[in-house]
């Protein structure tokens, strides 16, 4: 089945099998490699990329349900060289360690702050329940939300 | 893990879907938000041949004030439940237990419907819905149909459904006055209840629906019953395992259920002021 959806901006359209998750057509047919794959049942949060402006899970959506959408990936977030405040903050306050959740992480922070831009310690711990990071750096990732928070 | 190959169909009306699922029977599955359906697809639990997706169908996202009662439609999102100032006025256990479902991710694309087609009792929403009294409205060949929340989950991951019908609307007593309390005990943040007591009180009149303690979203009718003979809140909550057939699992054993039940009831009625 034909495909036809607007990643980071760009019209693309492929042939794809109905079962194809989103996350396999991002990565492999998209060629868009920034979005990880970790658990694959919705629990980890890694394949976090944006539909429509807001957060899913992309290992729990097929390429189908996602035609005709707008997409955001994390490659789609800087204007050039200039990262993303919420990059910028991850940098500065060093919110990463080995980095695999960190693509996940940064597109649920972005969702998190759109919905609730004043966000406090507490709404964005809650706010990032489905990002799992196993070097267990949250304490400098709810430190990255809250900079970029009060940076906007 | 990638499903198995299904034919793929996507529904533009509600008669069209009809349609398809007359036209397939048992071989076709309704998909929306596929929070439920898709992971089951993905460990080959669930295998339909042809998978009908309604989830564009934007007639069925809606929450309307309808007098007496609430309408939701069966594809309004759980983030839209949740953030609903009419949900929270007027039916805020649905909204709170609604809170309580996944995470944001999967609230942007799981669905009312959807939690409640599932059956599944390890489900926040279904207990939610027991504790409200509320019904829902499922369409098919013959016309609409409304169906009792008590009547309509009818084991594990089974409901009153047909396989050519599909549930279409949710529908709740308005309670403004309400006092609610969703108490679900899990391990880790994200994780479904070990098990869950949705309790309301309105006008005296008290509902406890209990999540994970049968095979279906149960009723837990002793304590309801001893709420209204005059008992204690300590005495009825010690009834909320009463009757129930509660899973042992890796996470708890049959008596540890039947007693966080009792003590998640107890937490509940008391929170909601009885």
């Amino acid at each position: 089945m034909q495909v036809t959806m607007i990643i980071n901006g760009e019209t693309v359209s492929h042939d794809v099998e109905p079962r194809t998750l989103l996350v396999h057509y991002i990565r492999e047919q998209a060629a868009l490699t920034g979005t990880n794959i970790g658990c694959d049942s919705s629990s980890c949060g890694a394949c976090t990329i944006h539909v429509n402006g807001e957060a899913v899970k992309s290992c729990t959506m097929l390429a189908v349900q996602a035609d005709g959408q707008e997409v955001t990936t994390i490659e789609g977030l800087a204007d050039g060289d200039t990262l993303h405040p919420m990059q910028q903050a991850f940098h500065e306050c060093h919110a990463l360690q080995c980095g695999y959740c960190t693509p996940g992480m940064v597109m649920a922070a972005v969702s998190l702050l759109d919905e609730n831009p004043q966000a406090n310690e507490e709404e964005v711990r809650e706010g990032l329940e489905g990002n799992l990071c196993r070097c267990t750096g949250y304490h400098n990732i709810v430190k990255a939300v809250l900079q970029a928070g009060s940076d906007q | 893990m990638i499903p198995v190959a299904f034919d793929y169909e996507r529904a533009t009306s509600v008669e069209q879907a009809l349609g398809l699922l007359a036209e397939h029977g048992d071989e076709a599955k309704l998909i929306a938000g596929g929070h439920s359906l898709l992971p089951l697809m993905k460990y080959r639990l669930a295998a339909p041949a042809v998978l009908v997706d309604i989830g564009r169908l934007e007639e069925l996202s809606y929450i309307r004030d309808d007098g007496e009662e609430l309408a939701i439609g069966a594809l309004t999102r759980h983030c839209d439940v949740e953030h609903s100032d009419l949900v929270r006025s007027q039916v805020g256990l649905l909204a709170a237990a609604t809170s309580e479902v996944g995470d944001p991710q999967v609230r942007h694309r799981g669905t009312i419907g959807g939690a409640m087609a599932h059956g599944d009792p390890a489900s926040d929403l279904p207990a939610a819905l027991i504790a409200l009294r509320g019904s829902l409205i499922v369409d098919g060949p013959s016309g609409k149909r409304r169906v009792e929340a008590d009547s309509f989950f009818t084991g594990f991951l089974e409901t009153d459904l047909n396989d050519d019908e599909m549930l279409v609307e949710v529908r709740l007593p308005k309670m403004p006055n309400s006092t609610w309390s969703f108490q679900k005990f899990n391990r880790r943040a994200q994780d479904w209840a070990i098990v869950g007591s949705a309790v309301v009180v309105d006008q005296g009149i008290c509902g406890v629906g209990l999540v994970n303690m049968d095979s279906r979203p149960i009723r837990a009718t002793a304590v309801e019953e001893a709420i209204k003979n005059g008992s204690s809140v300590t005495e009825a909550s010690e009834l909320a395992a009463d009757g129930c057939e509660p899973p042992a699992d890796i996470n708890a054993g049959i008596d540890y259920r039947c007693h966080l039940a009792r003590v998640l009831t107890r937490r509940g009625l008391e929170e909601s002021g009885r």
